[in-house]
Formats: structure tokens, sequence, C-alpha cells
């Protein structure tokens, strides 16, 4: 029989005859005007008006044709509701029907059909399935649940649903165990705070028994769910942990990818000298070098896991490195990803080796493959010291080989390498100059001239070479252009003599030619410098750089948390959060990895591997010069993904340009940090390197003086951010405030200029706690002179975050028809107390013993007058909570705990001498915070 | 969990197209044709993402099969998955193509049905399926309700990869051992990297649910029973075993038993299918040694000499030989003596191709060649690629064993002797390439 035909009618009056066949009397003829119908749905044509004639065929003894005609329903019935209804019965009896397969067939079609109606006569069968006698049935019935939580959510709450839902993960059959786990997730994932897993140690237990006996599909479901529970000890971690590792030798790369997840994630809580974590270590390698010689798909899905995983834990695979060296008929895109972890993995010890294999990779066909290798080869110089000199010359072999790319891509690496090694392989500039003339692309041609520019007293010829680009100035890139201007500025200031008109000639061409606002500015401040101090020009200009650092491309460590707790899933193939590609609020959660428990281990950084990169996390945030290149984002570049970790080079001019003065010139404000500024009597900060938040707690106090707020934190007024004579007429004062639970930043825009403002927008950089803008600024009417206004901006904490010196620094920008302005301030860690920072007691105790003494500071407050009651109430309104209180020696001794809003503890002592206004914060100690080892020296009381 | 799957011919025309989820329009069914059936550049990635819309797709000859999500789906179950949708496709009607699949589009829809429900991968082994989900679909009445609950307890039972009541007039299995080796040597002789990939194909022809056990000569067990002092002579045992750095078994295959005792114990799937792969690296056999002298005469001439020695038992024969000694991009002609089999210098692929039909271990063979080169101007001097070769040899270069096979049924009246069991062992090249 040959079914092939369906695909093929063409023809005018099809419909029409159709329908004619579908009232057929031939149970045959009709069987085969159906198959014709759902033919024609497949290809994209419209059948929808013979849907009361397909429905008519429902009522059949076969099979076969019943599911077709059910296909055909769930296509259709949404766009025709109301004879939808005709179906309802018919479906109802077939939930009733003594075969299973039949009894499941109806259900499971129901379920698909997407009218209220139909759902509504929906809801007894089902109940009935999930408790059918039938396995089977019960399976089906189970995921039917998450469809109807799909339609309508309300519906199957109020049914009780839910609950038996529930029951089932108790089912004796595993698959129904299965599908009750996967409908289950799905519906607490759009829950995001029901407790609807409910997952306790007899749950857990009962799926890990599933886990051994269901589907490999199955396994799958129930590894997921066991991902998100959160152990309750390192013990019941490991039992888990020994359960799950036989997984590791499953067939279905799925089902080892996810019990990598789980384990990954359960790791994070055992205790790094216990012999089962380093077993645990050592099971986790062979697993996923097999994924490698699965179908490349699969390869590719597992090698970008495995890049997750070698940034979070590069002990597992450092002896690995040959399994990813690439293979000639691998897919590009395999090829690209093991190039990747190569560079990862690349150490001293196996550095030879690498460089080997990418020397052969550069002379490869894919063009994007061999950019990337050379790119690679510059990578491994930069990061493994002792090759740089090896990694040098195979750059130059590959230049000589006159490959246009092949040379553009060896210039931009050498470029970083000179970054990242000053003045110590100048002696291949020469070749470097040699290709001068082939380089066409933009980011070669700004690298060469940075070069140049950088080195312009060893080149003899280096004001020719880079007055041959100027001629051309207008049709550079933007990119070029400012590499150029800044390159000519620091050749005249080291050969001024003979390249005064040089230097004049790029400074109209940047000033007066070009309509580009970035290189104009950057022209006139130049030509301001040099004009007015050309010393000082010298000193911003020629200022030393700092070096790069050797990782760039690390994700940050928060999102690379995330993302391994999403191992296996889309996120860990885009490495994005899934907030970042799914719509709607399904997968906005942030998964976290569980805190490590165990004793004395708890401030530790969770990686104490003896080395590789993840020691070290704070060298993912990038400084601060290039935070501010962000800020003013002067960072005309283009994106560079493919290149991560090579810094744009436009942000390298930015720092030249603006050198040291910078930091003065965002911050010239003398406001600046005013937020805390506001108390500073009440500070003599006997520990100065605790300034900030001392202030706030001085401010905390200052209202002891008891005006009314009882209840409520404490909000300083306002102080001027923004002076008007720098922006140009707007004046900017304000404060922060925490009101029922919500970060407020109350603004005071005044309008000092003449014309009309408007269009105001707001935006922070990166900071260390995440703040960001919950909505837009507010200013709604425009703001006419001298009228000043009152905004409130709520923030939220889930932006992008930064470790900011200090670390209650928030760099703003306002932006307004007239320009863009920027300022910085600084907020009251107070800001940031949660109102569930209640700490148990039992938790208290245990954690206060932990903490080490490096994580402790301490200060005074003077001038105050409370006894520890009012203290103690007083700070509770700004949530410090008093978990203990003893007296010693005349002395109160408050207890206290404060939780930050990512999470962080922080555990206070403060001692009251009564009769003596003193009262002195002995130490504030953070337990656990993992996240923030690397705050642990910041003036922050932390 | 997957929005839908589609089924394109390689023009890019939708030959099936089943949505799960509501979230999937009709047009990711477009987008999918215009962004990468008919995209002009290569295919960068086998996960696309369009307009906030995830693609997963796979290419079985000129078939693309796409599975679409909204959602942040387990990508390696969904790749799994439609690898498991081709096998299952591949079991009912035989290769995939386009006038298979619109042939047999009925089938694939009901299928599709079931295997996937709401996005959900449900049993899909095919030994399951064709119990119920067969071309005549009229098995829906005729059944008893015995069989219908027979259907749908091994669709969710524990063993829903074989249906119950099989029956064979010959018990019969075979287990092929398949090996593709690996290697990478210095121009020295030296072993740079050596690696064995293995599978252990099985095909089952037996009666009832038989309790198989599979035993081979893993280090791990061979040393657990020597040092409990069983059958095995120590000195003995000790050569014949083989490290395992890693394995993987088809779903039968009890792991937690694998995992605390290291036996391989299961209930075969009926018919064909892997039981296992694994990987060696330590003490790997080599068949073969490639000793490599090439030597520049001038600037214009090269002479190669490639002596190939066979490293196994002088009974056995190696199949399918094949050598490949890369030659420079200018050369210009080239003369070739060789002792036995045939070689061709085949300018299109700039290599000389030496084959040789069958040779026996412990020989050795020679080719000699002289290459002329047409004088260039490039300062770049020839790259050297490695020569590589190809053969077949009837043993596991890993040195692998199969030691035992036993079959248990206890409830039909055969036993493990009654078993008739054919071992057979191919070891196959895989990148064996040698540095010149």
């Amino acid at each position: 029989m040959t079914d092939s035909k369906y695909f093929t009618t063409t023809k005018k009056g099809e419909i029409f005859e159709l329908k004619a066949e579908l009232n057929s009397d031939k149970k045959e003829k009709k069987k085969e005007a159906v198959k014709k119908v759902i033919a024609s749905m497949t290809v994209g044509k419209d059948v929808s008006a013979l849907f009361p004639d397909v429905v008519n065929c429902m009522q059949t003894d076969n099979l076969e044709l019943k599911k077709l005609v059910y296909l055909y329903l769930m296509n259709y019935a949404k766009s025709q509701p109301d004879m939808a209804i005709m179906a309802v019965n018919t479906f109802v009896k077939d939930c009733e029907d003594l075969n299973p397969l039949i009894r499941a067939l109806a259900v499971r079609t129901m379920g698909c059909i997407r009218v209220d109606k139909i759902t509504e006569y929906l809801c007894e069968p089902l109940r009935k399935c999930l408790k059918d006698e039938d396995p089977y049935v019960r399976k089906t019935a189970a995921v039917c649940v998450a469809k109807l939580h799909d339609i309508n959510a309300q519906l199957v709450e109020d049914q009780g649903f839910l609950d038996t839902l529930k029951d089932l993960i108790s089912d004796s059959n595993p698959m129904v165990v299965a599908n009750a786990v996967a409908a289950l997730s799905e519906i607490a994932e759009s829950h995001p705070n029901s407790n609807l897993l409910d997952l306790n140690p007899q749950t857990i237990n009962k799926l890990l028994t599933a886990l051994n006996e269901c589907t490999e599909w199955g396994q799958i479901f129930i590894l997921d769910c066991l991902a998100s529970y959160l152990p309750r000890d390192d013990r019941e971690s490991q039992s888990i942990c020994e359960r799950v590792t036989p997984r590791l030798s499953h067939a279905n790369s799925a089902v080892v990818l996810s019990a990598v997840k789980v384990l990954m994630k359960f790791m994070e809580m055992l205790p790094k000298d216990l012999d089962y974590y380093g077993t645990l270590l050592k099971k986790l390698a062979p697993p996923l070098v097999t994924l490698l010689s699965a179908e490349p798909e699969l390869q590719y899905v597992a090698l970008r896991n495995i890049n997750l995983i070698v940034q979070k834990r590069p002990e597992i695979l450092k002896h690995e490195m040959k399994v990813f060296f690439v293979k000639y008929n691998d897919p590009i895109y395999v090829k690209l990803e093991k190039l990747d972890i190569m560079i990862r993995l690349a150490s001293q010890a196996n550095i030879a080796q690498v460089l080997a294999e990418l020397k052969e990779y550069a002379t490869e066909v894919d063009v994007d493959f061999v950019r990337k290798a050379v790119r690679a080869i510059g990578r491994c110089a930069i990061k493994v010291e002792q090759s740089a000199e090896r990694c040098v010359s195979t750059l130059l072999d590959l230049i000589q080989t006159k490959v246009n790319y092949v040379v553009q891509e060896a210039i931009v690496v050498i470029k970083d390498i000179f970054r990242k090694y000053p003045n110590k392989y100048e002696s291949v500039i020469a070749t470097l100059c040699e290709n001068l003339d082939s380089l066409d692309e933009p980011e070669a041609r700004a690298a060469m001239i940075w070069i140049v520019g950088e080195y312009a007293e060893r080149i003899d010829n280096a004001d020719e070479l880079l007055e041959s680009f100027l001629e051309g100035f207008h049709d550079e890139s933007t990119q070029v252009q400012l590499q150029l201007l800044t390159a000519i500025v620091k050749l005249f200031l080291k050969k001024p003599t003979e390249t005064q008109e040089l230097v004049q000639q790029v400074l109209s061409l940047a000033t007066q030619d070009s309509d580009n606002p970035d290189l104009r500015d950057r022209g006139y401040i130049y030509w301001r410098l040099l004009s007015t101090d050309p010393v000082a020009a010298k000193e911003v200009v020629l200022a030393e750089k700092p070096l790069i650092s050797e990782e760039t491309d690390l994700i940050e460590p928060t999102l690379l948390e995330e993302l391994i707790c999403h191992i296996g899933t889309l996120a860990s193939v885009y490495h994005k959060p899934p907030s970042a590609f799914v719509e709607g609020s399904r997968g906005v959660q942030h998964k976290r990895l569980p805190p490590r428990a165990g004793s004395g281990e708890s401030t530790e950084s969770p990686d104490v591997g003896q080395s590789g990169p993840s020691e070290a996390p704070p060298a993912v945030i990038p400084s601060q010069g290039d935070l501010l290149g962000d800020l003013l984002n002067l960072d005309l570049a283009p994106p560079t993904a493919t290149v991560p970790s090579v810094q744009p080079s436009m942000q390298m001019g930015a720092m030249d340009l603006l050198g040291g003065g910078l930091d003065s010139l965002v911050c010239s404000s003398p406001a600046m940090g005013a937020g805390l500024g506001a108390a500073p009597a009440a500070m003599p900060a006997s520990l100065g390197s605790a300034p900030a938040v001392g202030g706030g707690l001085g401010d905390l106090f200052d209202l002891g003086g008891g005006v009314g707020m009882p209840t409520g934190s404490y909000v300083a007024p306002k102080t001027v951010w923004l002076l008007a004579m720098k922006a140009k007429g707007l004046e900017i004062s304000g404060t922060f405030a925490r009101r029922g639970g919500i970060i407020q930043m109350d603004l005071s825009l005044t309008n000092k200029a003449m014309s009309v403002m408007t269009d105001f927008a707001i935006q922070f950089n990166r900071n260390s706690f995440g703040l960001a803008p919950a909505g837009p600024l507010q200013v709604l009417t425009p703001l006419s002179p001298n009228q000043t206004i009152d905004v409130s901006l709520p923030l939220s904490t889930s932006g992008p975050v930064m470790k900011m010196e200090p670390l209650n620094n928030l760099q703003v920008a306002v932006k307004n028809n007239i320009d863009v302005f920027y300022f910085s301030c600084q907020y009251p860690l107070s800001l940031l107390f949660v109102e569930d920072g209640k700490m148990d007691r039992q938790v208290f105790l245990a954690t206060w013993k932990d903490i080490p003494n490096d994580n402790e500071a301490q200060f005074q407050i003077k001038d105050i007058h409370l006894n520890s009651d009012v203290a103690s109430n007083k700070l509770q309104g700004s949530n410090i909570f008093t978990i203990a209180k003893r007296t010693v020696e005349g002395q109160d001794m408050l207890y206290q705990s404060v939780k930050l809003t990512n999470g962080i503890w922080v555990l206070a002592e403060m001692r009251i001498q009564t009769g003596n206004p003193n009262y002195t914060w002995m130490c504030w100690r953070r337990p656990h915070v993992r996240e923030c080892v690397s705050q642990n020296d910041s003036p922050v009381i932390s | 969990m997957i929005g839908g799957l589609f089924i394109y011919n390689h023009k890019g025309e939708v030959l099936i197209s089943r949505v799960y989820r509501d979230d999937i329009g009709r047009n990711a069914v477009d987008a999918f044709r215009v962004n990468v059936i008919h995209a002009r550049q290569q295919v960068r990635s086998p996960v696309t993402n369009i307009a906030r819309t995830s693609f997963f797709h796979v290419k079985r000859s000129n078939i693309w099969l796409a599975a679409v999500t909204k959602q942040n789906v387990n990508a390696a179950m969904v790749f799994e998955f439609l690898y498991k949708m081709c096998d299952v496709m591949t079991a009912y009607f035989g290769k995939i193509s386009e006038e298979n699949i619109k042939n047999n589009f009925v089938l694939i829809y009901e299928l599709l049905d079931e295997i996937l429900d709401f996005g959900y991968p449900q049993n899909s082994e095919t030994g399951a399926l064709k119990t119920f989900i067969t071309q005549q679909g009229i098995k829906g009445q005729p059944q008893t309700k015995e069989e219908q609950s027979q259907i749908t307890s091994q669709v969710t039972g524990q063993i829903g990869w074989r249906r119950e009541g099989i029956k064979y007039r010959r018990n019969e299995l075979f287990l092929d051992v398949l090996e593709s080796v690996n290697l990478l040597m210095s121009p020295q002789g030296q072993v740079l990297s050596a690696h064995v990939s293995g599978r252990v194909v099985m095909k089952s022809y037996l009666s009832g649910m038989p309790e198989c056990k599979f035993g081979m000569n893993d280090k791990i067990v061979i040393d657990k029973q020597g040092k409990g002092g069983t059958t095995d002579e120590p000195g003995k045992s000790g050569k014949q075993s083989i490290a395992i750095d890693d394995c993987t078994f088809h779903q039968c295959v009890r792991l937690s038993k694998f995992d605390s005792e290291r036996s391989i114990s299961f209930i075969p799937p009926d018919g064909e299918y892997e039981l296992m792969r694994y990987r060696t690296t330590k003490d790997i056999i080599l068949p073969f040694r490639v000793i490599p002298l090439v030597r520049e005469v001038g600037r214009t001439k090269l002479e190669v000499k490639v002596v190939i020695k066979s490293n196994f038992k002088p009974s056995l024969l190696a199949q399918k030989i094949e050598v490949r000694i890369p030659t420079p991009l200018n050369t210009s002609g080239v003369q070739v003596i060789c002792m036995k089999g045939k070689a061709k210098y085949k300018a299109s692929e700039n290599a000389i191709v030496w084959k040789i039909k069958r040779m026996a271990g412990m020989k050795e063979s020679q080719i000699s060649a002289e290459i002329e080169l047409l004088p260039t101007n490039d300062k770049k001097k020839w790259a050297r690629p490695p020569i590589s070769m190809n053969f077949e040899v009837p043993f596991a270069p890993s040195g692998l064993k199969v030691r035992y096979l036993k079959v248990f049924e206890s409830k039909l009246n055969y036993s493990d002797h009654d078993v008739i069991k054919w071992v057979r062992y191919i070891g196959r090249s895989g990148i064996y390439e040698t540095r010149c």
C-alpha cells in the first residue's frame, strides 16, 4: 500500500470530494478519506471546513481510524469550539471502555483539546482514570493533569487533582511514578512558591526506588526532579549520591547528564576531606569522557556542559586533555566546542601538546575554526606564562603563511599578548608591520594601530605608518578611528618635534569633520589636554595600563552556579539562564547550589581544588576601569562574543584617554557618598576600616533622639548627588529607603536650567548587590525650569552583580532630553537587610562558633543613650534581629542576625555598658558566605 | 518539554507535523525551514534559537527531524528521543526516506501519539510498541481482556523492552564484540595516544523471559575472584584480564547491581540490540605497526618508504587493509612499487592509497614511492600529514574476552546448555595514524 499518494492531491474541489467520501457508507472509503484529510492538514492546508464530517467518523470500532479522527480534533477543535462539543459524548464513553488502551487514548486526547466546555467534561473521567486499575491509564492520566493545568490552573486546584497526583508518587508502578513526577515538576514551575513537590526523605526514597525500575525517560524525569531537592545534611546528600551513581553507566546520555547534575549539585554539600568526595570526583570523569563517543548532536550538548563543569570543578577532567583533541571528521560545532575546552584545560603540564594541536588546526579549511585556533594560541600565551615565548613564535610562523584571515587574527591576539607582557616581544613588531597593507578587518587594523602607537618610540617610521591610515580616515570604522586618534596622540607625546602636523591633522579630523560624538569628545579632550598641560597629558595618555587578567572569559560565578543546576538542559547549551530565553513565569526561578555543610568549612571557598582557575573567582569580575568604560558607554567595539578573552580594544582606548582621572571625573561631586555623610558626628569609627556601614549604623542610632519613627527602617535625609553645574542644569538629590520590604530610591529632580526637561530615564551600573531599577523612572510631566519633582523608584536586587569599591557604591546614569549624566552614590547597607533575617537560635549558636576570626570586625558607636531593649527594638525596625540577650559583668550583650538580599548572613554581638553611654559593636560575622569570599577584607563590617 | 515534532524532506516540505503544546504555532514549521533547511551557510549548531523558540534537529540521509520547544527542556533528552524515534521508525518500516515516511504517515502519527505525551517521552521500545501498534490497526477489538492488560502491563512495566510469550523452536544467541582501535604514533614508533572503543552487540532469539548473566575478563572482577581463591590460577588471570576505563549499558542491565557487584545481569530485548559500550586505554594490542621513512632529495623529489608489520597470531587474517600516504600539494608524478596488494596515486586526494586484501599475522610488507615535485616559491614547508590506516581483524584489540553468557529461564523447559551461543570478535581501525 502506498499512502504517499495522499500527499499529492492538489486538484481543485478537493474539499467537496472529501466531504462526499467522508459521508460514504463504506468503511474503507471513509478511512481513506480521513487519511487524505490528515495528509492535507500536515502539509498546511486548511481542512477545518470538514469538521462535522470528520467528527461523524469518530464513533467507530476501528482504532486506527479513531486515532486519526482524534488527531484531527486536536488540531481544529480550538477553531471550532461549538462543534467540538459534538465529540464530548464519544470521549466520555471511551473513558469507560473495557479496553485500557482506549480509555487512555480518550483521556490523553481530551487533555489536548483546549476548549473550555470540553475541559469541564474532562474532570470526572480524569478523576476516574487517575484511580484506574490499569497502570497504563494511570500514567496517561498523570500527564493529563499537567495538560489540564496548562489550560485552566484554577480548575485543577479546585478539583483536588494535585493531591491525587501527589498520591501517585507512591504508586506501585514505576512509570506512573515517573509521569506523576514529571507532571508535578512542571506544575510546580509555574507556582514558584508553592511547596507542591513537597520533597522529603520519604518521597525521595520512593523516587530513588522507582529510579531503578522505570524507563530511561522516566529516569530522566526523576533525576531532574531530584536535582531540585535540598538534602538536610551532608549524610543525606551522600546517601542520595550513592544511589544515583550507578546511573552514570546508562547508555542514554541524558540519564548520564541528569545524574551528573544531581551529583554536581549535592557534592557541594559534602565536606572536602571526606573520602567519598574524592571517590565521587573520580567517578565523574569516565562517563563524561564516554559522552564524547555519542552521536555528534549529543556530543555538542555534552561539550557545552563539560565547559561548565570544567569551570566549576577543573580537577575532574584535568588529566583528560587528549580526548578533547579535534578529529578531522567532527562537525564544525563539535570542533569549536572542543577547542574551547582545550584552552580551559591548558596548563603548564600539557601546553606543548596543546600548542602542537592548535598549530595543526590553524592550517585547516574552516575559517571560523582556524580563527578560533589562532586566538586560542594567544589565550594559551596569556594563560600559561612559560609558554608565551613558544606561542609568539607559533603565531609568527602563522603570519608567515600570509593567509589573510590568519594574519589578522594573529595580530589581534598579539596585541593582547603585549597587554599581558609589555615590552617583552617587541622584536616581532617588524614582522607585523610588514603585513600592514593586508589588514582589512577593523579589529585587526585597530589592533595594529594600537601596537604602533604603544611602541611608537621604537618604530622608526611610526609617523609614516600612522599617516598612511589617516588618508582614508572617514572610511574607517569608529573603532579604528578612535584607536588612530589615540595612537597619534601617543606618538606626538613621544616624539613631539616631528609629529606636530600629524596630530593637528587628526585632531581636526576627529573634532571638526566627524559626526561621531565619541570621536569628537575624545578629540576635544585630547586637544584641551595637550594645549593646557602637556605634562599632564603625558601622565594621562601614557599612563601604565593595568595588565589583562588571564581568564577573562570565565562565566560569572553566580551564573555558573545557576547553570550547574541546569546541566543537560537548554540553559546549559546556551550558557544563559532560562529566564533569558523562556517566556512567562516558567523557568524564571533562579536555582542555586546548596550551601556546603560540615564544620569548619563554612566560609571556605567551594573550590579547594589544589589548583585551577576556579580558585580565584574574583578574577572574573572586571576591573573598575572596564566598568567605567561600560558606564561611559565608550565601548564601541563590535560584540566580541567570538573572542571573549580579548578585551575590546576600544575599552583600552577609554582607559588610555581617561587614565586615572576617571575616578574623580565620575565622582567629582563632593556629595559623593553622601548617603552616609549625613551623620559623621556619630561615627568615631574605632575601626577605621568600616566607615560605610558604621555610618549607616550611626544613622540608625541617631534616631535615638526619639523622633516619632518607632518602626520601619531609618531613612537618611536627601543629599545632593548630582550638581546642577555638572549636569547642564539638572540637580539630583536623593536617598534610599526600605519600605515594607521594598527598596526604594527617593529622588528629587530639580531643573535649574532655562529650558524644559523631558524624557527621563535611569540606569545603574553593575554593583555589588545587583541593585537595579524595578521599573522605569516615572517622571510623567516635563520638568519646567526651577521646578522640583520628587520621584520614588522601586529597586530590585536581581540585576547583574559586580563587586564595587567601596562595596556599597552605586554608579548611576540619568538621561534626559539634553544629555546623559553620571554620578555615583552610596547606599546604606541596611537597605539590604531583609525581613526574614531572624536566624534560628540553634543555628545562630552553631554558626557563631564556626566563624573564623578573620571575618570579624568591631567598632564603637558613641553618644547614644539607649538601653538594650530600646536599641533592640529600634534595630528590629531596620531588620536587625536580636536573637539572644545576656548580661555579663554589668554589660548587656545582644546577639543579632541580619540577612542580606543576596542571602548572606551577618551575625553581630552588641555590648552595651549600663551607665556608660558607649555601645560597642563587637563583631559582625559572616558564616557560609560562599559567593562573597572576595569581599572578606572589604570595608564593610562583614 | 518538547512542544512539537516535525519531519521534512530535503526541500523543506513538511512530511509530518505533530504539535504537543499550545505555545508552538504553525509558523514554527516555517521558521525552521527558512532559517535552517534553506539557510545559505552550513549548519553551525544542532540547536537553533529562532524568536525564543528552540529547534533541535538531526538528519538521516536527506530527511530532517526537528523537535521544537519554548521551554528550558532537557536538551540531551530531546536528542536521545530523536535518535530513538529514528530507531523506532527503522524498526517498523526500514530505511528513513521520504517515500517510506509518506507511505507510513498514519503509522508515524500513531507512534508519535504513543511515545510522546504532552512532550514527555513514554515507553519507546519497539518490542513493546509492536504488540499494540500494528500497521493493520485492526488489533483493537478481538483482543481478550487478558491480552489487553498484558500489553499495558508490559508497556508500563519494569521490563518494557520485552514482551511476554516469545517462543522459539531453537534458542539461539549471537554476541558480536565490535571494537574500533585508535592510534596516534610518532615517527619513531612511540605511542602518543591509543584507545579502543568497543561495543557488545547481542542478537537474542530466546523463548520466554530469560534471565541472562554476561561475564568478560574485566580486571576488577577477575582480581576479586583471584583474591577469593576460586577457580582461576593467580598468574594466569592477571595476564588475561583487561582494565576497562568506562562502560555504559542498555537499559535492560541492572545498573545498581553492576555498581555494587560489577556483575552484568539482564533480561534481554528480543532481536538485535547493543548490550554495552566500553572504552579501554591500557595494554592495547596494536594490530599493525607502520614504519615510515621519508627522504627529501633536493627540492623536487621525495622518496617515501613505508613498512607495515602485522602484530598478531600468524593463524589469523586481517582484511580490507588500506594505507593512505599523503603527498605534497605540488606533486607532479609518482612511481610506486609495492610487494603486496595494489597501490595507486590519487591526485584528487593528494595521497598514495595502498590496498591489501588479506594479510596474516606476524608478516611484513613494504611500499616505496618516488614523488616528483613541481618547483614552487612557496616558503612554507609541507606540513607532512600523518599516514593513516584502515583494516579489519578477527580479534578484539583491547584483549576483551567473553567468559560466559548464562541464560536462565525458570518457567520454560530449556536450560543454559540448550541455548546455542555464537561469539564473534571484530576489530576495526578507528583513527589509526602514524606521523612521518
